[in-house]
């Protein structure tokens, strides 16, 4: 039973993506790794939801 | 066919042949005793140049063009044409030889690695006289302007005349014009500036023209080849002919293919241009398929505006007002809208029928529809050629796993392709009743076809062209409505013969809709009433309501 949306829920996917990269613009990779990591955890709790979690986990991980 | 790359590429590579060679000729302004003014002078006879002293001519508006050229050169430049562009040249009358002589195609494919992860259908929908897009080399598009200018007498067209000064004044501005006979003066009661990226115009009244330049460069190679690839806008990233880059193929008429491929930032300009290098880079891509070269080039993209379009008198329009990366074909389309929205409104000034705070509703129109292309044009190019190794990172994630979740293929950017932009402005009426369908205050009307009372097939844009127009559902009489509004009936001027037109517009009985003479939906109701119909055409005339 899989409970993660992988649908579209942005009503501009654009924005959204430039919102992320501009977050990250001048970062070096390692500072935008440190930022990805804490945007996961706040993200994450947010969603509340271990499933969820296990199954992002999954899907990210999966080749 | 039996040339080789290699033995076509030596002379074909960027050997100017003009396309259309015109003559300079002397014009009487030249030799006047005093200063000629002029109602309209634009200067550049590009795209957007044409198409405004076009528009103007039908309106009746005398129009002196200048160019500093005498040619239609080649060169690769603009090759995708919008729906929008398209009913626009219709109604300039060009559109149809356009189309007849273009590429159609509504068809995008975008490949990570070498595998298809997203495909998509710019016009999904039937009934439109125009296709989504069309692909078509910018010499041809104005060598069909030029032809359609010379059917006009209201356009004095002057080759060789170089804008070299401009002298501002409250009520004209005065103009010095190179020739090979020399400099002279003209007098424009109006200018309008579409002399290209590198406007002297801009120069001349020193304004800056701010915004961001990508540092990835860019080669465009335009090439011949009998191939039967699909008509279908073909995008990659990363792949394996080209790895680490992302590579762009669109067909053209001729048999000729334009190929972008991206090169970094780091890219020698003169090395990449070598026919030797070029071809090599050609093959991976295409293996066995024998080619010639047509042109070279290597660009890098700006994205950047005007911070205002009107100066006094000079308006600026097209590539002089506002620049974009390619990726969506954003550049000539908006800009020949830009020379649409002007056209109606200054010739309305100028026979006095409007005041000229109605050029100030081109600017407020003009640049939302610049930040929008300019934003738009922005994000693909950060998509494509991300700034640096943490962009990349998050790009190459979102292509990663695109072949798995719905949202990441969404976000996919390889260009968002020009629409028309829907203007929130003062000239609209407020909608007071709610309407669906795929009509939009502010936006060009949708097509749909029509069947005319002589019993002849058309389509709805043609019959609300060029002037302000109530397009109505009978419901009883119509009332007697304001001077200068052409009036037509669904049912019986324009009869729906596929049920799109009240589909599209929602259109119930006693339905009204005042069209724009650019066909943009300015006021709608449910139920007509001369009043409202007289308020919003002062509305939409930049009059106080
Ligand atoms: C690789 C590439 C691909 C592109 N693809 C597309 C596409 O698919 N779709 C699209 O819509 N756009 C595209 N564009 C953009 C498009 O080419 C430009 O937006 C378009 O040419 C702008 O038209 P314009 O009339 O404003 O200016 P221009 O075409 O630059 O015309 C300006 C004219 O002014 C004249 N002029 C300049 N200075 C003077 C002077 N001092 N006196 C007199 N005359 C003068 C010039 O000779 C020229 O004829 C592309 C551009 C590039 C580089």
């Amino acid at each position: 039973m899989t409970k993660l949306i992988t649908q579209l829920q942005f009503v501009d996917p654009d924005a959204a993506y430039v919102t992320l990269v501009e977050a990250r613009r001048g970062l070096s990779v390692e500072a935008a790794a440190e930022l990805d990591t804490k945007l996961v955890l706040l993200l994450a709790n947010h969603i509340g939801d271990i499933d969820v979690l296990r199954e992002a986990i999954a899907l990210a991980k999966g080749g | 066919m039996a040339t080789s790359a290699q033995d076509g590429t030596q002379d074909a590579v960027n050997v100017r042949k003009a396309v259309h060679q015109f003559g300079y000729r002397r014009s009487a302004d030249q030799d006047a005793r005093n200063i000629v003014r002029r109602p309209v002078v634009v200067v550049g006879a590009g795209p957007v140049g044409l198409a405004a002293a076009i528009d103007l001519g039908q309106r009746g508006v005398a129009v002196v063009l200048i160019d500093d050229a005498d040619r239609i050169g080649e060169g690769s430049r603009g090759i995708c044409w919008s729906k929008r562009t398209l009913e626009i040249c219709d109604r300039l009358g060009v559109g149809e030889k356009l189309v007849a002589q273009g590429v159609t195609w509504k068809l995008g494919k975008v490949f990570s690695g070498d595998d298809l992860v997203f495909a998509f259908d710019l016009l999904p929908e039937e009934g439109h006289k125009m296709p989504a897009f069309i692909n078509l080399q910018q010499y041809y598009l104005e060598k069909a302007l030029c032809d359609r200018v010379a059917e006009i007498d209201a356009i004095d067209l002057r080759w060789k005349n170089k804008l070299s000064g401009i002298e501002p004044h409250n009520d004209h501005v005065r103009l010095t014009i190179d020739t090979p006979d020399g400099p002279y003066a003209l007098e424009a009661s109006w200018l309008i500036a579409a002399d290209g990226a590198r406007s002297t115009a801009r120069d001349l009244l020193g304004l800056t023209f701010s915004g961001v330049t990508f540092e990835d460069k860019f080669l465009i190679a335009d090439i011949k080849m009998a191939a039967d690839f699909p008509t279908e806008r073909r995008f990659w990233f990363d792949p394996s002919f080209h790895a680490g880059q992302s590579a762009l193929m669109h067909r053209q008429p001729d048999n000729v293919w334009r190929i972008d491929l991206q090169l970094g930032p780091e890219a020698d300009v003169v090395e990449e241009q070598k026919p030797e290098r070029v071809t090599a880079r050609l093959k991976r891509m295409l293996g066995d398929l024998a080619f010639t070269i047509e042109w070279i080039s290597i660009y890098r993209f700006n994205c950047r505006r005007l911070d205002r379009f009107v100066h006094g008198r000079v308006v600026f329009v097209g590539d002089a007002a506002h620049q974009v990366s390619p990726f969506g074909a954003r550049g000539a389309n908006s800009g020949i809208q830009d020379a649409e929205n002007l056209a109606w409104k200054l010739a309305a000034v100028i026979k006095g029928e409007a005041g000229a705070s109605l050029i100030d509703t081109y600017e407020r129109e003009r640049i939302q529809a610049a930040d929008e292309n300019i934003a738009h044009s922005t994000r693909s190019t950060d998509f494509i050629a991300p700034h640096s190794p943490a962009e990349r990172a998050l790009r190459n994630a979102v292509l990663a796993l695109a072949p798995k979740v719905d949202f990441a293929r969404r976000m996919i950017n390889s260009g968002r392709l020009s629409v028309a932009t829907v203007y929130d402005t003062p000239l609209s009426t407020p909608d007071e009743s709610a309407f669906g369908g795929g009509a939009k205050l502010g936006a060009p009307l949708p097509d749909a076809p029509v069947r005319k009372r002589d019993g002849d097939d058309s389509h709805l844009l043609q019959e609300i062209a060029g002037e302000f127009t109530l397009l109505y559902v009978k419901n009883g009489a119509l009332p007697e409505l304001p001077d200068g509004i052409r009036t037509a009936c669904i049912g019986e001027d324009v009869i729906d013969t596929t049920g799109a037109l009240a589909q599209r517009l929602d259109a119930t009985p006693g339905a009204a809709y005042l069209l724009r003479p650019d066909q943009h939906l300015a006021a709608r109701w449910r139920h007509v009433d001369a009043a409202k119909v007289a308020a919003a055409r002062n509305r939409a005339m930049g009059r106080a309501g």
